[in-house]
């Protein structure tokens, strides 16, 4: 289908500044999808409160609006511009969070405003945790048992009845901002607290545990036509568990085999038809290292910071190309920016590994709990590209700018052989470096598996 | 391990790739040099019967991460000459692991050469098209090595080779399927399987006379190695079968069916390997993803006095990729609807046969 005529002006909602859980990945998207419209000949009008991006160079759009993220400033901002139409599903979780805000107070409805890609009604399905659920059950994908809880007692009530440990995730947070795992009772009552608070609808999600299995995700991409493709799917080297943000990651997966692959590959493709995403999206899903067994974590409708990851990995443009979805192109139509002559309806094959490490800001805040889990701590991440997965591990590892290029630091050699241990099983921003002190000391695979729950393969390399 | 001994593959453009050996010793080894690009399925693409006599390189760097295990072999006895990749995992890591590429390559007699630089070595494929390669284990005469890479002409007999001696049944309730294996893969015969088919795996040679006999409700005929226009024995088939009975080709099988209505082939230059291929289906505008192996390709140009239909092509170089005759209930793709390895996209073309078996649809 060729890109629309009867929409001019386009509103772009970028995603503010950079925060803890919300990192510039986001910048990196709005500005190539506010490039991509350009191109298409659209006017474009951003909306971003960050002075310090790229995105809000003069350049980038035909009108920047450099005003607080807020209903009411977007509320002027579409008054004065009177624009056809507004992308918000490039601008991470602040762009979708203001699209429903304005929906919602009908702005969009009075001033006649489009929105372009997936609809919101879609989205809201996928975010909101109970008919998500619903959905599953619908097309028979499995999810965790779950509950939705708002309040503590109601919490106390599930918990009791599924067992310890279990997750606790607020609904609508970034990053899963308030969430976490509790082995007992108090742990639980505090958690689920925060979590409401944080939540902006009082809504918490109290999960059973799958802590330990295989965390994989599934960057997809589907056009108005139904096409659907997988641009790149990607490993967590820690299992579930831990916050993918948090996580080490490498792409393409390395310790699934190929009925793994498609089984699960299949399972994201299924969703993001049922949803009618138009645009990119990112399916977390958990696999038991044991068996076929498998659930559906989470689902982004939304390009996302490990789209932005999946992006650089593979090449493969995907803001870009979910922009000029949402104005009407189809996968099939669109040359591979790329190759410069192949289409956009492919899968890459890549020829190399890449591995991100995420990049602590510990070291400059030096009373924060460096324990990690289920609430995003990295402030950044750093990205490297080898033809075997050492090369790709240690280039990441030199780009962290932790005045190491080995697997060594200095502190770690010399801590006792029991905070060594408790320091492996509870997960910390030196997990790695943990790791290899262990070998160093003479640990077995197994000791290591055993305590962190790593694949086999990757503590072997 | 007792791998880390030196081994080499020498194209007949001259070009020579020192590496490591793991597998089975080699002596001297010839075949064509091809590419796979999959990242996943190592284990189905070695044991695919349509990569006889063929070394076949992969592109993603790390093979044998998952290991080998006792389910996804697409054939018992592989006929790949040897598999070339860039690392061999020496410690695979899977629950369905049973043993690791190298072992597994030892037990079957294959050569394996790893620690090359794969990625030049397909450049040089995808330049200058894929080659003849001889692996050995010694380059003190290269000179003579060289000459008899240059004596070496492909074999023509491939088909024969992988194809089963014998008939064999497969019992179930359903349609009664004949099955003709010139190099089948096992996926294929699964596909049935699951469908509850009765199907009967016959072997490349069978006429059609024998197989209007066992009286089947539909003919399959298989993917499978080699050139096309070496298997006669297929394109008579074909002949024999056109109009009687409801025919589905996949990949060998739908050359011979172009073949036999008049239409020609030719040899591509490096061919399509792997699991990331996009096809177009003209009529529906879908686009499946799928896994394809095919060095060879049915020429537009030749169908024009056929009763042939183009009804699928590649969406990025537009090689033919599907087939249906315009008279006779007979249709075919290129590719690999079963998978195994690669996306299961157009996993329902065996549903859509089944269904016109039955009378029921007749157009996708």
């Amino acid at each position: 289908m060729p890109k629309r005529t009867d929409i001019n002006k386009i509103l772009v909602i970028g995603s503010g500044p950079i925060i803890i859980g919300q990192a510039a990945e986001f910048d990196y998207a709005g500005t190539q999808a506010c490039q991509a419209l350009k191109e298409e000949g659209y006017q474009v009008v951003l909306a971003n409160s960050n002075p310090a991006t790229i995105m809000t160079d003069e350049t980038m759009a035909d009108e920047i609006y450099m005003e607080p993220l807020t209903p009411e400033f977007l509320t002027k901002i579409i008054r004065k511009e009177q624009p056809d139409a507004i992308l918000p599903t490039l601008g991470g979780q602040t762009g979708l969070n203001m699209a429903m805000e304005l929906d919602r107070r009908g702005i969009l409805e009075e001033y006649q405003v489009e929105i372009l890609g997936t609809k919101l009604s879609a989205i809201e399905q996928a975010e909101d945790r109970d008919s998500f659920r619903s959905l599953m059950y619908e097309l028979n994908e499995p999810v965790p048992e779950s509950e939705i809880v708002q309040s503590i007692d109601e919490a106390l009530d599930f918990a009791n009845s599924i067992g310890y440990p279990v997750i606790i995730r607020p609904a609508y947070t970034m990053g899963g901002t308030g969430g976490g795992i509790c082995e007992t009772e108090q742990e639980l009552i505090e958690i689920v607290r925060n979590g409401l608070d944080a939540s902006p609808v009082n809504q918490c999600l109290i999960e059973k545990s799958i802590a330990g299995f295989k965390e994989i995700e599934y960057e997809v991409m589907r056009d108005g036509e139904d096409h659907a493709i997988v641009v790149c799917n990607m490993e967590n080297i820690d299992p579930v568990g831990i916050h993918t943000g948090d996580s080490i990651v490498v792409a393409p997966s390395q310790t699934l085999s190929d009925r793994e692959y498609q089984m699960l590959r299949n399972v994201s493709l299924r969703i993001i038809k049922a949803l009618q995403i138009e645009g990119g999206c990112n399916v977390q899903l958990a696999l038991d290292p044991y068996s076929f067994d498998y659930y559906v974590i989470e689902v982004n409708p939304r390009v996302s910071r490990s789209s932005a990851l999946a992006s650089k990995a593979t090449g493969y443009p995907i803001a870009r190309i979910a922009a000029k979805i949402a104005v009407g192109l189809t996968l099939d139509e669109m040359i591979n920016p790329v190759t410069g002559s192949t289409y956009s309806h492919f899968e890459p094959a890549l020829d190399y590994v890449v591995t991100k490490i995420p990049r602590w800001p510990f070291d400059k805040f030096h009373a924060a709990n460096r324990k990690l889990g289920t609430q995003m701590k990295a402030t950044g991440e750093v990205m490297g590209i080898g033809r075997t997965f050492e090369e790709s591990l240690l280039k990441s590892v030199r780009s962290l700018e932790i005045c190491t290029n080995d697997l060594y630091l200095p502190n770690v050699e010399s801590i006792s052989m029991e905070t060594l241990m408790i320091r492996l099983k509870t997960a910390d921003d030196e997990r790695l470096f943990l790791i290899a002190e262990a070998f160093r000391r003479g640990f077995t695979l197994e000791d290591v598996h055993q305590y962190t729950e790593i694949d086999l393969f990757f503590c072997i390399n | 391990m007792n791998y880390m001994s030196n081994r080499y593959l020498i194209l007949e453009d001259g070009s020579v790739f020192q590496g490591k050996a793991f597998g089975a010793p080699v002596q001297e080894k010839f075949g064509e040099v091809v590419f796979n690009t999959g990242m996943t399925g190592y284990q189905e693409t070695l044991s695919d019967p349509s990569y006889c006599d063929q070394f076949v390189v992969m592109t993603y760097p790390l093979i044998g991460n998952y290991g080998i295990n006792r389910d996804d072999f697409e054939t018992i006895t592989p006929s790949i000459s040897g598999l070339i990749v860039k690392q061999a995992t020496e410690y695979p890591s899977n629950f369905r692991k049973e043993w690791s590429l190298n072992d597994y390559f030892k037990q079957k007699n294959i050569p394996g050469l790893s620690d090359i630089d794969t990625r030049r070595l397909v450049k040089t494929i995808r330049e200058r098209g894929t080659m003849k390669g001889v692996m050995v284990d010694s380059i003190e005469n290269l000179s003579e090595i060289e000459s008899n890479l240059n004596d070496f002409t492909y074999r023509n007999d491939q088909v024969k080779r992988v194809s089963t001696v014998k008939p064999y049944v497969v019992p179930g309730k359903g349609e009664r399927i004949v099955l003709v294996d010139f190099g089948m893969k096992h996926g294929i015969l699964k596909e049935f399987t699951e469908r509850h088919c009765h199907v009967t795996v016959v072997p490349y040679n069978t006429s059609s006379d024998e197989i209007l006999q066992l009286k089947p409700d539909g003919v399959m005929l298989s993917n499978g190695p080699g050139n096309p226009k070496d298997v006669q024995e297929g394109i008579d088939l074909v002949k024999g079968l056109m109009g009687k009975v409801p025919v589905f080709g996949i990949c060998l099988g739908h050359q011979l069916i172009a073949l036999a209505c008049g239409a020609d082939t030719h040899k591509m230059k490096f061919g399509h390997r792997g699991g990331n291929h996009p096809v177009k289906d003209l009529r529906t505008k879908e686009v499946w993803m799928t896994s394809q192996n095919h060095g060879y390709a049915v020429t537009p140009e030749s169908l024009g006095q056929t009763s042939l239909t183009i009804t699928q092509t590649a969406l990025n170089d537009g090689t033919i990729e599907g087939l249906e005759h315009e008279q006779y209930d007979m249709f075919s793709v290129q590719y690999h609807p079963e998978a195994s390895p690669g996306p299961q996209d157009s996993n329902q073309l065996f549903d859509l046969f089944l269904s016109r078996i039955n009378g029921g649809i007749i157009h996708a």
